[in-house]
């Protein structure tokens, strides 16, 4: 049974739309996240849920409870902020126990439960400071332990992670994925940052313009991209998509771009089958480009581009090719990219099961 | 000379001109309030046969603290002749209920307003707003029929209540729009935790306004203390504020105008704002919501 499911809904402010006929639905122990860029309507799905605002329409359920109508505090959430939302003029454990004494829990289990948050967090050195005596990081902290201390069915994040330094980020993310993997609550999470959603998450949901894109584990989305929405948002550094068109040859299926180049698509395992002629979108992830391979690989499209630039970051490093009045990025290793030079050319290959076709007008994969 | 010298010159300090005319003209400003203070001062411990030769800004020959004990114990207010004290302990049991139920309402619908999903909460703030500038003469007939009708008019409760409907447009916005800048994930927060209004309230937004309260006390304070046409129109034989027995004092017609009395008076009367404002004064704090959010 689904432990938090969105049937239908609808919310609209004033006359704008923002979500139109949603449904989804998680599973118990799942870790949801909600991708997708500013204004998308993740957060406004994620406050829907919380109860912080109403749907215009449609019905949310958490577990077999219908939740639509009830008060925020009613429906079993606990939810960490992206400001974490400490209360100021409480200590650390003032703010730990203000969701608690609200539920009028006998004070053995209270007690307990604090101290069980505090271990947890590593928060009891600091139970007397105030949240303005703490660091981001600390902040962070005793706002996830302000919503695990309630128990709750669900957990919700909007965003926790953004207000924090690189480094730090990326300690708290782990500490979140350990924290889950521990408990195994049912969390839904929002964010725009795509490493947290592929790290952390179980299943992503990404969503532009108020619609789910596409929903399902980071490896699905990442591998199978279902629209070009989510094929130019999903992979850092982004797939490579060049516009091209569909062509028959001696009875072959193949991708032609406008420069003459020409993919053989026979190895593509193709879901639709596209017309003669049809505009599509041809992409290929940088890191499955295989540079230097000894002579021809079986499966594989071979091409002689000449390279335009080298980037290096340190531990990696992109080259960007010349390809059909577009260019490729490539990765590559440092040693590699530290051998190539800008203006030489360079073989590669690319695997044709590991290509995404897309319909270029509907955006649809093919 | 490089060119970051040449372009950003330092500015040469300078004490000339312009900021001599600034200190001239707030040491007038400053003398506007100070001479008739001073004058006051030294008036009220002078004895009358000092104050009868004229010369106002002499020194007390004999400083003496016989105007202050008449004023307080025995100087007549109208008929009853037991001194400012009367008036000043009807002022004091006037201000407290008055102080209390202004800010206690005031403070609550502001928070309401600020925070809560209220049901026309724009057009009822806008007459609050157009409240806040009605002059209390306009409705002044209104409210003594209102007072009348209630059976409280010439009472302390009638003045305590006007006082109370009047301040309440004022406060209201005030800490409506204090209550505006806690961040709203703050109150998210809170409605998911707990959901309770008064809980909400008392828990987590009264520790967090300690600032505006110490603002709205001392405003609340000056203004009820110092009030007189309330005072004068709604009070009754002995429930008169201190500066209506104060105004009684020192307009009599009849007798010689016994001038330190008057001054004495005068002083007693401000003082209680005045400790006020230097009491709390010292509770101006900075940075009470600091910590609410990353900063």
């Amino acid at each position: 049974m689904p432990q938090v499911s969105f049937e239908h809904i609808v919310k609209r402010f004033g006359g704008v739309t923002v979500l139109d006929g949603l449904d989804l639905a998680v599973e118990d122990g799942d870790f949801l996240v909600l991708l997708g860029p500013s204004g998308c309507g993740k957060t406004t799905l994620l406050n829907l849920l919380a109860g912080l605002l109403d749907v215009t329409s449609g019905r949310i359920m958490i577990g077999d409870r219908d939740v639509t109508e009830l008060d925020p505090k009613d429906r079993g959430l606990a939810m960490v902020f992206q400001s974490y939302a400490l209360y100021p003029t409480k200590t650390v454990e003032g703010n730990l126990r203000f969701g608690l004494s609200a539920r009028k829990l006998p004070k053995s289990e209270a007690d307990a439960r604090v101290q069980w948050a505090s271990d947890l967090l590593q928060l009891t050195p600091l139970m007397r400071r105030k949240p303005s005596e703490l660091s981001g990081g600390q902040r962070q902290r005793v706002a996830i332990g302000r919503a695990l201390v309630k128990h709750a069915d669900v957990l919700l994040f909007d965003e926790p992670l953004s207000n924090l330094d690189a480094k730090l980020r990326t300690e708290m993310r782990l500490e979140i994925k350990k924290l889950h993997d521990t408990l195994k609550p049912t969390v839904v999470y929002v964010t725009h940052d795509q490493i947290e959603a592929m790290t952390m998450a179980t299943k992503i949901a990404i969503m532009n313009g108020g619609e789910i894109q596409q929903f399902g584990t980071p490896d699905e989305v990442y591998e199978n991209p279902q629209n070009l929405f989510v094929a130019g948002f999903i992979g850092s550094p982004a797939m490579n998509l060049t516009d091209g068109r569909f062509a028959v040859h001696d009875g072959a299926p193949n991708a032609v771009f406008p420069d003459g180049t020409r993919i053989d698509l026979s190895a593509y395992p193709f879901k639709s089958s596209p017309k003669d002629g049809d505009a599509i979108a041809v992409g290929m992830r940088p890191e499955h480009f295989e540079l230097d391979a000894p002579g021809a690989l079986p499966g594989h499209t071979a091409f002689d581009l000449r390279v335009r630039m080298v980037e290096r970051t340190g531990s990696d490093a992109l080259i960007s090719l010349d390809f059909a009045d577009d260019q490729l990025f490539v990765r590559a290793e440092p040693d590699r990219a530290a051998k190539t030079r800008a203006g030489e050319t360079v073989p590669v290959h690319y695997p044709t099961a590991k290509l995404n076709l897309f319909d270029a007008r509907e955006g649809r994969r093919l | 000379m490089t060119d970051a010298t040449v372009m950003y010159p330092r500015k040469p300090k300078r004490i000339k001109g312009r900021s001599i005319a600034i200190i001239v003209f707030l040491t007038m400003a400053a003398m506007f309030f100070c001479v008739p203070l001073y004058v006051l001062i030294v008036t009220s411990f002078k004895e009358m046969d000092q104050i009868r030769e004229g010369a106002m800004f002499s020194l007390p020959t004999t400083w003496t603290l016989e105007a202050w004990h008449f004023a307080w114990f025995e100087a007549c207010s109208g008929l009853s002749c037991s001194g400012l004290k009367t008036g000043f302990w009807n002022s004091v049991v006037i201000l407290i209920p008055s102080l209390i139920a202004s800010i206690a309402l005031s403070m609550v619908t502001g928070y309401a307003l600020a925070l809560w999903d209220v049901k026309w909460a724009g057009p009822f703030l806008f007459i609050l707003f157009l409240c806040a500038f009605v002059p209390f003469q306009i409705i002044m007939y209104p409210l003594i029929r209102l007072t009348v009708t209630m059976g409280i008019y010439g009472s302390i409760t009638a003045i305590a209540f006007v006082h109370t409907v009047l301040a309440m447009p004022v406060l209201t916005l005030i800490f409506r729009n204090f209550y505006k800048d806690i961040p709203p994930e703050l109150i998210k927060a809170a409605i998911m935790d707990s959901g309770s209004f008064w809980r909400i309230f008392v828990e987590i937004i009264l520790p967090m306004s300690g600032n505006i309260l110490i603002v709205v006390l001392i405003l609340q304070i000056t203004s009820i203390w110092n009030d007189y046409l309330i005072g004068v129109t709604f009070g009754g034989l002995g429930t008169k504020p201190m500066t209506v027995h104060l105004a009684n004092m020192v307009t009599v017609s009849t007798g010689t105008v016994s001038y330190n009395v008057n001054m004495a008076a005068a002083l007693l009367t401000a003082i209680p704002p005045l400790v006020i404002y230097f009491v709390l004064g010292k509770f101006f704090v900075q940075g009470i919501a600091a910590g609410a959010i990353k900063g």
